[in-house]
């Protein structure tokens, strides 16, 4: 006795977006969720009175618009701030501006106005190849079926279609580092920690570390979807979720919140249902996954249920991050030296040079705290007022490096968070002198408080690091691809499974037209 | 020296001692990392030990994992394609194991000692592969490969000799049985085990006890002619009696480097050992995919006209190769020329008639001999004393 | 009476192996040569009497064989000896013996760890399936993947046969090898710190990379692809050091008549009309020939020798994106006896080989870090040989030559050119290490030659003391080697080719880009191929 066509393990944005799109196709499909509001990643969290921080999340910048619209994100209540720029703050005070293609400020060079101009056109070149594999699933190469066929057809039709030359620079690029890039491309080093940083974040990569382009085109892909730079949700990243929540839910999705899925059940060879935290089973034709690939199989399944192959696949998969977060609640608008106040608005960049980014990496290779770090701030109360009391503020920034693991421990008795939050303070006030008075709350999360929190393996925001080897038809795992899970009945529509995260929604999107192409539900 | 510079001698077991003493003819091998003879005194004599007294094979080197707690049945389930559910405590059962992708790793034993508690021998080291098998299962996993001296005692008088060193009542015990005997004051494990295809048992003690055992056996079975035997002669006995042997009659999965060299269970005429009724082995997947779409190609045992063994021939069908011989050697009990090929698909039926290309050298000429072969139904040597329970006295 | 067919500029082993084919196909050719003596980074060097220093490379295993007997280098003097194994010294007093007997490996591995050993034979399969991908496009000329040419596609189809013949798993687990780092992948495998680091040594050698920095496993394949007799992955010494190669080839070469021309320093390639027409020397003597093949790496031949003028833009900018980075230097030693190291015996074959002193990931990833802030490594990666102990021509009896390679050194230090100070600190730095395993070391040293990327690219030409003229990372490998578009050995102009290790396969002693350059360089003036064709690996 089957209740649902679909189970839908996750209310994040993948999830909810696979549920709606196979709720549209007429299925009954159960979302099931541990967090009592829906959006995953994209959520909002009362922090202290009257302050909400966007606790997870930050930016919205490759958000596919044909999801927005397909769905009726809008009408839901997503709104969307406006594209923002990126202020590259310099040490001199002298910044940098970086707005769409074209370069400001920091006695930039008309060299490097003009090269940025074509670098920008290259990658949006390669983003937009990019995108034609990302809106279906990847293809298999040797048990290629007809319609990985075509996928590989189209993208090698494309690849010609680019020219001689942008197909040999693709060949060199697509491995290389973005420092190399970076060096033959600009002169300005904060220029070029500009650029690195959209390579870096929610990796554990420096510039130097090859395969960075391929993460900085796969942002590129953003553009193609749509996108122009970053820009804020409205109200905080909830709600996405929110407007997620409710169109699904408009489509006839059943969403339960506040109810973890215990565990995966399994009945002879296949998947037919779930177990909730409160105890109830419910059964369905499918288990869809939205949660990362690790905790799929190893926590929710359980490795004894799938052949050991396969096992071994999930234990190898990379899910290391080097990604934290600081937050913190303040009285007043802080002053960034040399930022306009209006321009506190924009976000505000510190990545210093490459190699200072590098430097930063080098500790969290052995589990030690770094004293470089990088930072991705937001100041979301400007453009959104609601988010904090009147004429008080919010800041929130993504902070590379933070290890996963401390060697000590995290909550070892040598106060590793103390010392974190203090010296990214220290760091922050030599661009904002006088922060620290406003600050009311502050609050460092490091990549293990996300897996807690947000239940991400490793804290990594991608559900598994993006590097080729677990990439395109790689991602997450061979004998997992395709969104199809190693036992039937049993799917992947999270950030683990081609194209990988960012609040993409394409790996759900994807899922969701899969499983309906292969009929698997009827 | 150093120390650790003599570790990665080969080493010894813990009979080397008398092993030593009764290699006459110095004609030493290596296996698993141990010093081993190939023959003590005479291979076609010992071959013969085998068949009509009894032969003594040291087997320490074969590599033993206990695998134990409360999911080690699931555990076992899950790594081999057989039931192990229906190997009872006390019980031995033949077993194979695959990768996901349903190619054959290995085979070996797998002994029921104790509720929740095995031993698995197996031809290749596992301990990696073991490991990530334990992953999810509440189970140890413990290499005792050192920790226990193991001899094989085969051939009809086996029993009778066993006896005598006081394992009362062994005869009673079945095949595949496990019997325990105090040996000087520490358990003996008798197991009526082995890779002879004979009546045999195999003896698993604490290295301590080794060379005691040894003496006991020697002393109380001079007058029923006992002997040593070395792994030529081992050789001979196992083709005899139909038994595969890895990195001979197949590439274990995960060493095999060219693509399209390993073979599957069902493909190697193992399809008896492949249980699709449990929801979960390793290559599950994939062979029942392989059932349906069609097996490559087929084990088949081979009855050789003439005398000349028909080792590392092709096999021929109207001229053309379909086929290449893993295993042969003339079986002297049997008085057959016994080989193991493998046959592409659809061909191997039995009964089917075949060409071994046969190359032999006399005095340094090479003579090619196109021998005509035929498809058997199993292996020729097949004595009832090896089922007989009570094991008959001689 | 300067006139040639064809002129070849740098007498080292591609330079010499090219003209060796080209003269074998009837060419007048010239071999130019800057120093004094022949050999580029093959040498054999009498440094201090009575010792001889393979002063750069220093051990042979990739050199092609079908090469080693086309040219019949063993007649011409070659002698290839293999060397048994080598070792790694752990902090802890312990050592890892990588013996090249296959089951003492084993033994020793499961001394360390049983499941290691085990898992060794997984890692052992998966890499020679690897191995047995590329072995077979070393001898050959990559496709260009962009060109409609009958040829490349043709060449391509064959490329990617092997890849379509395995399975999906096989292919992608392949893709996964070619790009991740040399630590992941040991992961994989290992769970012992020091077995991971004795096989990520072949990860980075000869790079600027880090034991965690992606596509570093693809240059540990690079140093499996060899083979002594036969035997894949092994290495030996040159008998009388890598000098031996270079002079077996020169042998060889004016055996067909070719000629070498020493303290022969070009200037300019002179370009007339669109076409090469010979090189002017910086002492203003010219030498012409239609054809002009440089051994020289790219950024020196395109950049230094060559007018920019005579050049398209693009190639221009992309031979200076071309990436040379300097990341080792060399400490070569005169020693007074054998020095001993704890726990292994003077006599363990181990001795004889490849010697180490990082005994887990972490060390040879913050020599790196060292590295990349500009500096020499404060506890470097060594790759220490005593060839002595195999090969009794480079020392007096009793005495020893020892050859450190030592990883990483910094093309600049801080930004700024080496310093004599900066020289003696990076000595130190080696010397220090070594003592802390050898008692006896230090007082053993009656000579040592340390060699940073200063004095290597002074004295050999190598740009930043790069071994392989140019990384090894998948942006400079097969079609894209030395950059795409070029990576079939002709150069924009008429009549100009490449040889040197910067195109492919690669550095590391192969001769192969020799033999392939010339291959197309024949191809071109409709001349018979006089170079072989690949053994078919069975």
């Amino acid at each position: 006795m089957t209740n649902y066509d679909a189970i839908v393990i996750g209310a994040g944005h993948n999830g909810l977006i696979t549920s709606s799109y196979l709720a549209k196709a007429g299925k009954k499909v159960l979302v099931v969720d541990a967090r009592s509001e829906a959006g995953g990643c994209a959520s909002t969290q009362a922090f202290t009175n009257g302050f909400h921080i966007s606790d997870c999340a930050q930016w919205v910048h490759q958000l596919d618009d044909k999801i927005v619209q397909e769905l009726s994100l809008e009408m839901h209540g997503l709104r969307l701030g406006k594209a923002k720029r990126t202020i590259a703050l310099q040490a001199s005070g002298d910044h940098l501006t970086l707005d769409g293609d074209s370069l400001s400020g920091a006695e930039i060079s008309a060299a490097d106005k003009r090269a940025y101009k074509a670098f920008r056109s290259q990658m949006r070149a390669f983003g937009k190849l990019m995108l034609k594999l990302y809106r279906t699933r990847a293809p298999k190469m040797v048990d290629a079926d007809w319609g990985d066929r075509m996928t590989l057809l189209s993208l090698g039709l494309g690849l010609k279609m680019m020219g001689r030359k942008n197909m040999q620079d693709m060949m060199r690029l697509v491995l290389i580092n973005i420092y190399d890039v970076m060096n033959e491309h600009f002169e300005h080093d904060g220029l070029k920690a500009a650029v690195a940083l959209d390579a870096i974040t929610g990796t554990n990569m420096g510039p130097r570390s090859p395969n960075t382009v391929f993460t900085y085109i796969h942002r590129m892909v953003g553009e193609a979807l749509g996108n122009r730079g970053v820009s804020q949700v409205m109200g905080g990243m909830g709600s996405l979720g929110g407007a997620l929540l409710s169109s699904a839910k408009t489509q006839g999705v059943e969403v339960r919140l506040g109810e973890a899925v215990t565990r995966i059940i399994k009945t002879h060879d296949r998947v037919t249902g779930v177990e909730l935290s409160s105890g109830d089973v419910v059964e369905a034709t499918a288990v869809v996954s939205s949660a990362d690939p690790t905790t799929t199989y190893r926590d929710l399944l359980g490795y004894r249920h799938i052949e050991a192959g396969q096992a071994r696949r999930v234990e190898q998969y990379r899910t290391r991050s080097g990604t934290g977060k600081l937050h913190l609640a303040l009285s007043g608008l802080p002053s960034f030296t040399g930022v306009s106040a209006e321009d506190h608005s924009q976000r505000l960049i510190i990545a210093p040079s490459m190699d200072a980014m590098e430097t930063g990496l080098n500790p969290i290779k052995y589990r030690e705290l770094t004293s470089q770090h990088v930072f991705d701030i937001s100041i979301s109360s400007i453009e959104d007022p609601t988010l904090a009391p009147a004429g008080q503020h919010v800041l929130t920034a993504l902070v590379h490096y933070v290890p996963y693991k401390l060697k000590t421990g995290w909550d070892s008795d040598e106060g590793a968070r103390e010392q974190l939050l203090e010296s990214l303070l220290e760091q922050l006030e030599a661009y904002a002198p006088g922060i620290r008075d406003l600050i009311v709350a502050s609050e460092v999360r490091v990549p293990e408080d996300f897996e807690a929190s947000h239940g991400m393996t490793g804290g990594n925001w991608h559900h598994g690091e993006l590097s080729i080897d677990q990439s395109l038809m790689m991602r997450p795992f061979p004998g997992s691809t395709q969104y199809t899970g190693s036992v039937e009945g049993l799917y992947l529509c999270g950030a683990g499974s081609h194209p990988g995260g960012s609040l993409m929604g394409l790996a759900g999107k994807n899922a969701a037209e899969e499983m309906l192409k292969q009929g698997v539900l009827s | 020296m150093s120390a650790a510079e003599r570790k990665t001698m080969l080493l010894t077991t813990p009979f080397h001692s008398r092993v030593e003493q009764n290699c006459e003819l110095n004609d030493w091998g290596a296996w698993q990392g141990y010093t081993t003879p190939n023959s003590y005194f005479d291979v076609e004599l010992e071959y013969f030990a085998i068949r009509s007294t009894a032969g003594v094979l040291d087997l320490s080197p074969m590599n033993k994992y206990r695998i134990s707690g409360p999911d080690a049945e699931a555990f076992l389930n899950r790594l081999v394609t057989r039931d192990v559910s229906k190997i009872g405590v006390n019980r031995v059962g033949y077993a194979v194991w695959c990768n996901d992708a349903g190619e054959l790793m290995d085979d070996g034993t797998i002994f029921h000692l104790a509720e929740n508690d095995y031993r698995l021998c197996s031809y290749m080291r596992a301990d990696e592969w073991l490991e990530w098998n334990a992953l999810g299962f509440d189970v140890t996993i413990n290499n005792e490969s050192d920790d226990i001296a193991a001899l094989a005692i085969q051939g009809p008088v086996s029993c009778t000799i066993l006896t005598l060193i006081g394992c009362e009542g062994l005869n009673e015990l079945k095949p595949f049985g496990i019997a325990r005997f105090d040996f000087e004051g520490v358990e003996m494990m008798v197991s009526r085990t082995g890779f002879t295809g004979d009546l045999g048992y195999e003896v698993w003690i604490d290295p301590s006890k080794a060379e005691a055992l040894w003496d006991q056996l020697f002393g109380k079975g001079r007058d029923y002619l006992i002997k040593p035997i070395g792994s030529h002669a081992l050789h001979m006995a196992r083709i005899e009696a139909g038994f595969l042997q890895a990195k001979v009659d197949f590439v274990p999965a995960e060493i095999a480097v060219r693509p399209g060299r390993t073979r599957t269970p069902l493909e190697i005429g193992l399809d008896w050992q492949v249980d699709f009724n449990k929801p979960l082995f390793n290559g599950r997947a994939a062979l029942l995919k392989q059932k349906e779409e069609g097996l490559r190609y087929r084990f088949v045992l081979l009855d050789v006209e003439g005398n000349k063994p028909a080792e590392h021939s092709f096999i021929l069908k109207n001229g053309k190769q379909i086929g290449i011989v893993t295993s042969a050697a003339w079986c002297p009990t049997v008085k057959s020329n016994l080989a193991f090929a493998q046959v592409e698909m659809p061909h191997g039926a039995v009964g089917d008639e075949f060409v071994a290309e046969i190359y032999y050298q006399r005095e340094l000429q090479w003579t090619r001999l196109m021998a005509p072969c035929k498809v058997i139904d199993g292996p020729l040597f097949n004595p009832s004393r090896k089922r007989q329970t009570p094991a008959p006295a001689h | 009476m300067n006139k040639y067919d064809a002129i070849v500029i740098g007498a080292g082993h591609n330079g010499l192996t090219n003209a060796a084919y080209l003269a074998k196909a009837g060419l007048k050719v010239a071999v130019l040569e800057r120093n004094p003596h022949i050999g580029g980074a093959t040498v054999s060097r009498e440094l201090y009497e009575g010792w001889y220093y393979s002063n750069c490379s220093y051990v042979s295993s990739l050199l092609r064989p079908e090469i080693t007997r086309d040219l019949e280098l063993p007649r011409h003097g070659l002698q290839v000896v293999p060397f048994g194994g080598g070792a790694t010294f752990m902090q802890n007093g312990d050592h890892f013996g990588n013996y090249s007997d296959y089951a003492r490996k084993y033994r020793e591995i499961s001394r360390h760890s049983k499941r290691d050993a085990n898992a060794y034979e997984r890692y052992k399969a998966d890499t020679s399936r690897q191995t047995r991908l590329i072995r077979p496009f070393l001898l050959k000329t990559p496709p260009d993947p962009t060109s409609l040419k009958l040829r490349d596609l043709k060449d391509l189809v064959e490329f990617a046969k092997p890849f379509i013949n395995m399975d999906e798993e096989g292919l992608l687990d392949t893709i996964k090898f070619w790009t991740t780092s040399v630590g992941d992948y040991l992961n994989e495998y290992f769970e012992t710190d020091v077995i991971k680091a004795q096989h990520a040594g072949s990860g980075i050698i000869g790079t600027a990379l880090g034991v965690y920095s992606p596509g570093t496993a693809y240059v540990l394949l690079h140093h499996y692809m060899g083979d002594v007799d036969g035997n894949v992955g092994a290495w030996g010494f040159a008998r009388g050091g890598m000098g031996a190669i270079a002079n077996a080839l020169s042998k060889s070469l004016q055996s067909f008549g070719g000629e070498i021309i020493c303290d022969a320093n070009v200037d300019r390639i002179i370009v007339k009309g669109g076409r090469t027409k010979g090189v002017s020397l910086k002492n203003g003597d010219e030498y012409f020939a239609d054809i002009v093949v440089s051994n020289l790496d790219p950024k020196r031949t395109l950049l230094d020798i060559t007018d920019e003028r005579d050049l398209p833009k693009d190639v221009v900018q992309k031979a200076k994106n071309f990436k040379i980075r300097g990341s080792s230097g060399k400490l070569n030693i005169a020693l007074d006896g054998l020095p001993m190291f704890d726990g292994l015996d003077p006599k363990n074959p181990l001795m004889a080989g490849d010697l180490h002193f990082s005994d887990s990931l972490e060390r040879m990833e913050r020599a790196y870090d060292d590295w990349k802030a500009g500096t020499w490594s404060k506890d470097p990666y060594l790759d220490m040989m005593i060839p002595s102990l195999t090969d009794p021509t480079m020392a007096p009896p009793g005495k020893h030559m020892m050859s450190v390679f030592v990883q990483y050194a910094p093309p600049k230090v801080e930004g700024r050119e080496w310093t004599d100070e900066d020289k003696d600190g990076f000595e130190k730095s080696v010397i220090d290490q070594i003592s802390k395993y050898s008692p006896n070391f230090r007082d053993l040293i009656l000579h040592c030659e340390t060699r940073t990327p200063r004095e290597i690219e002074a004295e050999v030409g190598l740009t930043e003391g790069n071994i392989f003229q140019g990384e090894l990372t998948f942006d400079q490998l097969l079609f894209n080697r030395p950059f795409p578009g070029y990576a079939q050995y002709r150069m924009p102009i008429k009549g100009m080719y490449m040889c040197s290790s910067g195109t492919h396969p690669g550095g590391g002693v192969m001769a192969a880009p020799g033999a392939n350059a010339a291959r197309e360089i024949l191809c071109d003036l409709k001349r018979p191929n006089t170079v072989p064709g690949s053994y078919a690996d069975d």
